[in-house]
Parts: C-alpha cells; structure tokens; sequence
C-alpha cells in the first residue's frame, strides 16, 4: 500500500472554536490512480496535502493511521518527511502563475528539484543538473526546452507553467504524484493536453496518483476509482467506469446536473442538498 | 435614552436606526481594539499625558518659570520630585507644563496638515488628468526632501519658535497624506456605487465630500496616530537644536538642549524629559500599530 | 531590457522637474525669511546707499522670476554663493564636509543591514513567537526613542562610566590631520596610508556614532523586511518549494527572501536617505564634522546661503538614491524588466 488513511480529522481553531474540516476520512492507494472529487471546501485538498504534512500552521491533525509506503507521517519528524517530498511523492498545484517563483527561471526551479534529491555520494553539478532541466523539459513536450529553461513563469503561458511544474515535481523520480487541480486554471484546450501528459507519465513510470478535482466526468475518464467528498466526508467511493451506479444522494445530483447534448433537457437540474449528508457518517456500510 | 444604551442596544443584529448601527459598528470595533494589550497602553499612556497637562497648573508643585539658584541641579527630592535644573527651576513642573507644548503642537499640525493632505489627495485621485499630474508632482517635490531637513530650512528663514515650527513641520508632513487619500481614491473612484451615486446627479464636489472622503478616513486615521509619533520626535528634535520653542520656555527637546551639559555629572537633567519624548513617543506608535489592526486589517 | 529603457526616459523628464522643484522650495524659502541677505552680508551699519548698490547687484530689485532664472543659473554652474561663517563658497564647504556625513551614514547603514535584515526574517519565520514579539516591540521603541537622548544616553554610558568609547569628534588631537586627505574617508584614508594606528582611533571614533545612528533604521529595516518576508512566505511557490523537500534554510533564503530581496533594495535606499537626516542631530551631539554640523551651525549663524545649500544637497542626494533604488529595482526584478 503506498498511502493508508484511516479515520482522518483536520481541524482548524476559530473564535467560535474548533471548525472540522476533515471529518474522519479512510482511504488507500496502491499503484493506481484515484480520483478525489468534492466542491471547494469538502476537504478534498487538505486530505491529500497531509499525506506530505503540507497543512497550515495553525491545522490541527489526527488519524488512526496515516502512512506513506509504511512511514507513519504523523510520527514523521520534518527531516524525515523531506526524505519523502519531493523524493517518493511530488504535488502539483492548481495556478503555476503563484505556484512557480517568479523570481527563478523554470530551469533552475527543475534544477534544483533533481538536484536537492542526489544521494550524498553523486552531488551533481550545476551543468549536469541544468542538462537534466532542459531533458526533463523534453520528457513533458515542450518543444522548445532550451529557452523554455531560461525563460521566467510570468513568460510562460499557462499551459507551458503546469508542464514546468510536473517536469520539476518528476525530476527526481517519485513513486507517487498528487495533482491538486492541476488544469483548474487553464483554457479549456489545454486541459486535456495536460490531463493526458500526466496520465501517460504516471502510466509508463508506474507511478500512483492522487487527481482532486471538483470535475467529476473528468476524473472518472483519467482515473481507475473515484472517491466523492462532501463536507470533509468521502460520501462514496466507486470503480470510475461505474459511475452510472452511484448510490449517493450528492453524487448522483452531481451527475444530474450535468447539460447534455445528446438528451437535451429544458431546465437544467440544479443539486438540491439534503441535510443527511452532513451528518456522520460513522462505520462504513 | 441614556438608559436605552445598553450592550444588547449596540450588539443588534438589526438595528432600528442608522446611528445605532454606526454605533454599534464603532462599539464592536471597540471591542476589537481592547484585546489589544500594547495599543491598550498606549491609549492608556496619552489619556493619562492629556489629562496631566490639562491640569497642569493644579498638578504643578511650582512656578515652572521660577528660578531658584541656591538649589540648582538637585538631585530628586521631597521638595522637587524629579531634581532641579541648571536655574533651579522644579523639573516635575516644568515636565508637566511641557506637555502642554508638545501636545499642542502635534495638535496644531495634525489639525493643519489632514484636512490638507486628504483635499489635495481626494482631487487629485478624483479629477484625474493634468491636476491629478501637477498635484503629485508637488508632493512628490516635498517628499523628496528630508523632513527635519526642510523643516530646519523653513524655521532659519522665519523666526525660531513654537509656531514657526508647527508651520514647518506641518509644511513637510502632508504629502503622505496626500498620497494616502490619492490611493484610496483612485481604488474607489470607479466603483458601482460611486456610479451610482454619479448617475443619480450627485455633483463631483458632493462625490467626493460626502462618499469618498468618508471612506479614505480610516486609514488617515491610522496614519495620523502613527505620524504623531514622528511628529513629537522632530518638534523634539528643532527644540534641541534650537530651532523650535526658545530656551525659559519647558518645552521638552528646549529643556534637553539646555541641560545638556551636565549630562556626565547630573545626568538626570536631560534624562528626565528625553524619557518623557520617549514614553509619549512610544505610546502614539503603539496606539498606531493596534489601531492599524482594527481599522486597516489590511495594511498590516 | 526595453522597459528599463523606457522607465530610463521617464526617469529623464520627471528627475529634473523635480530637481526643479527643489530648488524653487530652496529658493522661495531664501526670499521669504524676514533676514535681508543684504544685511546678512554687510551687516547693519553699512551706510545706506552702499546697501542699496549691493541690493542691485544681487540682483534683489528684479522681479522674482528673474531672480529665480539667475539663481538657476547660479547652480547649473555649480555656485550655491559664499557662506558668511567661513567665508568660502558654500559649494566648497560641502564637498569639505560631506565626506564625513558619508562615512558616518554608510557604516551606520551596514550595521543597520547586518542586523536588521535577519531580524526581520526571523521575527517573520516564527510569526507569533517570543522572538516575533521582542523584535515587533523593539522595532516600536526604536521608532520612538529621540536620536539625540539616544546618542547622549550612549556617551554617558560607553564614555563616561564605561570608558569603552573615545569621545567625541572623528579622531585624537594626536591623529588630527596625520594622513594624507584622498576619499575624506578617514578610515579608508588611513587604510590607504597604511597607517593602521590612525585606522583603529578613526574607527573608534566612528563605531558609537554610527551605531547610534544605526538604532532608528535597524527597527525601520526589521519592520519592513518582517512585513515583505510574510507576505512572500504566504505565496504558493513556498508550497511548493517544500513539496519538493528543500531545507527550511533555501526555503527561506533562497525563495521567500529571493522574491523580497529586490523591494529591500527601495526600502535601503529610503534608509540611507534618513540616515543623512537622522546625521543632522547625531552629529551635532557627537561633534562630528559632517555636513550635519555644517547645518545646524549655519542655522544658528542665521548663514542661508550655507543652510540653503546644504539642504539642497541633501534633496538632491535623496533624488539621486530613489532613482538609483527603481533603476536597480527594474534591473534586478525579472517581472518588470
């Protein structure tokens, strides 16, 4: 198993005390690639970002079992986990326009990604590290890797930007890549070019990878399984080719919603929420 | 009406009237305020100065002007709590008279430089254009000179004195302000509302007086608490060196400059109002700080 | 590089109307003191058709604007008139004094840096700590504590009870006029003369001054870097930066300072600016003798030319540093280059 979650809780202090962001969350991920799909603030996000212990200062964390490959990362101390980011798992953000920084050429940042993970007895060179910038450019598309490696984010288009961020976040050859909205913020067009990349660098690596992402037909097409959250509660988890069969109420609203071209309807369905699905969801069954 | 002033009254969700919502906003800004300790202080600090130096000539054990050569340079005593100076005149008394000058003075340049900086600043971001041009190229002419620097240069061509530099420092302090109200103006000018209140055939002076300049009052505020601090410093300072209030006069930087000279052996002498400068000084800065959480959350 | 270019040009129109404009404030201050340069100059007992020759030939009986176009002139060729107290060209006096202002500033400014700046970043990399709230307080009293009781309250301390510091002035009687003048540096002089027991009494001298002068701009420069490190560390490459498992010293040095390093650049020239007024009042009580002194002495002298001159220079000085300050800042940041 590469991560194991069970019984997750993330919560954050408020004047009116403890708000619950993450309301017992179990899930687990082998090499394969699963889809966490949920609105904004379902928690989808800070349940994959505390797998890297990447969480606000002020969160506060608890699980029955959180572990990457085996190391419990509650227990893990910050050296430990930096062993484990970057190195066996990498993250990729939604907007590389705040992602990347703005002060370094997207070259360096790959650079410095392939290089901060050499074991101690191959410390590479700056010349070796830029040649495995502009290789690994290559490796995601881009066509032009040599300038593309001099240029600055703010001269990248935004497609360009989230190719650089997956180039940096594969540098140093991670078993798992967790993408956090990766084409939320991109054209239309370009989603699905990036969307493949991705699929096929996970594939032929043999990588694991964790796709959040509030576009439920999307991550169904990418992904193996698919777990639908709602209010920092995975609602239901299903294979993603059996989407059609969804139990849950919030689902299959989801679903519903959708406009058609082939059958198209009059008014287009809006999701009626029910207050049921707020509450706990206690032993799974 | 007094008695319908209650906590309840103020904390409404629905107030009944437009002043109990503006004082109910003032009241839970209030509330906001008093968590913190330091500004907490601060506004402790002033309230007390103030009312010392409103009561000066109650709290004052003597003629602050009164010379008495046999004591002079005393240590602190039952007589004279804080010792005397190099007249024998009480320091205690003179300390509390001079608060009154420094207060004063802060009080005359903030009254002249705000309303100033906030008019020049609204026009300017308002009309836009050549104005717009000309104004911040006016300001940016006084920013590019030091202010004690310039402010020295104003009082040598007038006479030495309290007001000469309240009209130089006043003369050197408002550009900030100008560029703070331009700012905020410019961030408000093209909003619905302002469209609005456009379209329902507001004139541009209403515009501005009525609904831009309410709104860039806030940070002003924030800026003018912090800016008295700068303010007791350099009318300190153009005491010091001569150029602010002239010598009998308790003025606090006056009084430094005086006793300087008997800094090694009565060192208290121009220790006890540099303190002073320092406890006021201090004090404005942090009711500044928390205010600037309170009214500006943004700037901080 | 095309819109450094372009801010370059802008730089050319907007510096000299400025510099214009400084001078007007100069010279209107010059014409609306109640001393008659005149009588300045002559003194009171000149008789009277003496004072109105010279009136003329001072062109005073010309309509402002004229006057104003002359006293332009005057400073295009560099002639800021001669000071009445030492009876040399002002221009003179300046360029003899304002080597030790110089001095005295840029040290500060170093002490200032080396511990303002890692203040600032600490306090803001443990936002909310002990270490937050003691520079948060520090920076506070800094601000508020009046340069001069600052510089008195050292001297009384370091000289008079602890004896750890010389007096007051920029050297010994004994080391007074011993190297040869090539920058007016005194410690750079006397490195080059090699005469390194001048070297040590010259930075004696120079140490408590500067570190005085330093105390307001170390609060000022922690303030601001506190404030720029906060705002870079809440950025989404810090996210990032730690998703790909850097260390907490490149994560803060590299990526979060590296972005702010360039604002820094603004916020050290405005420093630099307010230590050659904070120099003012510093050297008057430490009897440095820098154009600060140079200042307040002419000032009690009622001696205009030289206070209109030397506070000319040093709102040119200003001038000059914030367009050095935007030049560098456009050079430096690769999103506005």
């Amino acid at each position: 198993m590469l991560v194991e979650i069970k019984n997750l809780s993330i919560r954050f202090p408020t004047p009116q005390g403890e708000s619950e962001a993450v309301r017992g969350v179990s899930l687990s991920l082998g090499q394969e690639k699963l889809g966490i799909v949920g609105e904004s603030g379902s928690g989808k996000s800070l349940t994959a970002r505390s797998i890297l212990k990447l969480l606000p200062g002020n969160a506060r964390i608890s699980a029955d079992r959180l572990a990457f490959d085996g190391t419990d990362v509650l227990a893990a101390s910050e050296a430990d986990m930096r062993a484990i980011r970057g190195r066996r798992a990498g993250l990729i953000l939604q907007d590389p326009k705040y992602a990347l920084n703005p002060v370094m050429t997207a070259g360096s940042q790959i650079a410095e990604a392939w290089r901060a993970h050499r074991p101690a007895n191959a410390r590479a060179g700056r010349k070796e590290a830029a040649e495995a910038a502009v290789d690994l450019l290559a490796q995601v598309q881009i066509r032009d890797p040599d300038r593309v490696a001099g240029a600055y984010p703010h001269e990248l288009s935004g497609g360009m930007g989230q190719r650089v961020m997956i180039a940096m976040m594969l540098a140093p050859s991670p078993d798992l890549l967790i993408a956090d909205e990766p084409t939320s913020a991109l054209d239309a067009t370009v989603q699905a070019e990036i969307l493949r990349l991705v699929e096929d660098l996970v594939s032929s690596r043999g990588m694991g990878l964790i796709l959040i992402s509030h576009d439920l037909p999307l991550v169904s097409h990418v992904c193996d399984r698919v777990a639908v959250m709602y209010a920092g509660q995975v609602v239901e988890e299903l294979p993603a080719h059996d989407l059609r069969h969804a139990r849950h109420g919030y689902t299959r609203g989801l679903l519903e919603c959708l406009p058609s071209l082939i059958h198209p309807q009059k008014r287009l369905q809006v999701l009626n929420r029910d207050p049921a699905w707020l509450d706990p969801i206690g032993a799974r069954g | 009406m007094v008695s319908g002033i209650t906590r309840d009254w103020l904390l409404s969700d629905s107030p009944a009237s437009r002043s109990q919502a503006a004082w109910g906003r003032r009241y839970r800004l209030w509330l906001q305020f008093r968590r913190h300790g330091l500004a907490m202080a601060g506004l402790c600090v002033i309230v007390f100065v103030v009312v010392v130096s409103a009561l000066a000539p109650v709290l004052a054990t003597q003629n602050p002007g009164a010379q008495d050569l046999a004591a002079r340079l005393a240590p602190p005593s039952a007589a004279h709590w804080l010792g005397t100076d190099e007249l024998g005149r009480d320091l205690f008394s003179r300390l509390v008279y001079g608060g009154r000058i420094t207060l004063g003075m802060v009080l005359a340049v903030v009254v002249l430089v705000a309303p100033f900086g906030l008019a020049v600043g609204c026009v300017a971001g308002y009309a836009g254009g050549i104005a717009d041009k000309v104004l911040m190229r006016v300001t940016d002419i006084f920013l590019a000179f030091p202010r004690l620097v310039l402010a020295l240069a104003f009082v040598a061509a007038m006479k030495p004195g309290v007001e000469s530099a309240v009209f130089a420092i006043a003369l050197t302090a408002w550009p900030p302000y100008a560029r703070l109200a331009r700012a905020e103006t410019l961030t408000f000018r093209n909003t619905d509302f302002v469209a609005a209140v456009r379209l329902t055939g507001a004139s541009a002076s209403r515009i501005v007086l009525r609904h831009i300049a309410p709104l860039c009052l806030s940070s002003l505020i924030v800026r003018v608490t912090l800016d008295m601090s700068s303010i007791v410093l350099t009318a300190a300072g153009l005491g010091f060196l001569g150029m602010g209030a002239q010598p009998p006069s308790p003025e606090w930087g006056a009084m430094i400059a005086s006793a300087r000279r008997f800094l090694l052996d009565e060192w208290w002498v121009p220790t006890i109002p540099g303190l002073a400068i320092f406890v006021v000084s201090l004090a404005f800065n942090l009711l500044g700080d928390g205010l600037r959480d309170v009214l500006d959350p943004k700037q901080s | 590089m095309r819109a450094s270019v372009r801010a370059l040009a802008g730089a050319v129109v907007t510096v000299p109307i400025t510099l214009l404009g400084l001078a007007l404030v100069t010279f209107l201050i010059g014409r609306v003191m109640p001393i008659d340069p005149v009588l300045a100059i002559l003194g009171d007992r000149a008789p009277e058709e003496v004072i109105a020759r010279t009136r003329i030939e001072m062109g005073l009986d010309r309509p402002l604007p004229i006057q104003f176009f002359r006293y332009i002139t005057q400073l295009m060729h560099g002639d800021l008139g001669n000071s009445v107290m030492t009876s040399h060209p002002v221009t003179e006096d300046i360029a003899h004094f304002f080597p030790a202002t110089i001095e005295l500033a840029t040290t500060a400014m170093l002490i200032a840096m080396l511990i303002g700046i890692p203040l600032g970043v600490f306090a803001a990399v443990r936002q909310g700590s002990r270490l937050d709230n003691v520079v948060r307080v520090f920076c506070l009293t800094g601000q508020s504590v009046p340069v001069f009781v600052l510089a008195m309250l050292s001297l009384l301390v370091f000289y008079a009870r602890l004896g750890w510091a010389p007096g007051t002035g920029r050297a010994d009687v004994v080391f007074q006029d011993m190297v040869p003048e090539n920058t007016g540096l005194l410690t750079v002089d006397s490195m080059i003369a090699g005469d390194w027991d001048s070297f040590r009494d010259a930075l004696a001298h120079l140490a408590q001054p500067a570190g005085v002068l330093a105390w307001f701009s170390i609060a000022y420069i922690a303030r601001m870097t506190r404030a720029f490190m906060l705002d870079a560390l809440s950025g989404e490459y810090i996210i990032t930066a730690r998703a790909k498992g850097l260390s907490a010293a490149r994560i803060i040095w590299r990526h979060a300072f590296g972005n702010i390093a360039v604002r820094l650049v603004t916020v050290l020239a405005l420093t630099y600016a307010g230590l050659l007024e904070g120099a003012v009042i510093t050297e008057t009580v430490f009897s440095w003798p820098g154009l600060g002194q140079y200042l307040t002495v002419s000032l009690l002298n009622a001696d205009m030319n030289a206070v209109l001159g030397a506070t000319l220079v040093v709102g040119l000085v200003y001038v000059v540093l914030n367009l050095l300050a935007d030049m560098i800042y456009r050079m430096l940041d690769p999103r506005v280059r």
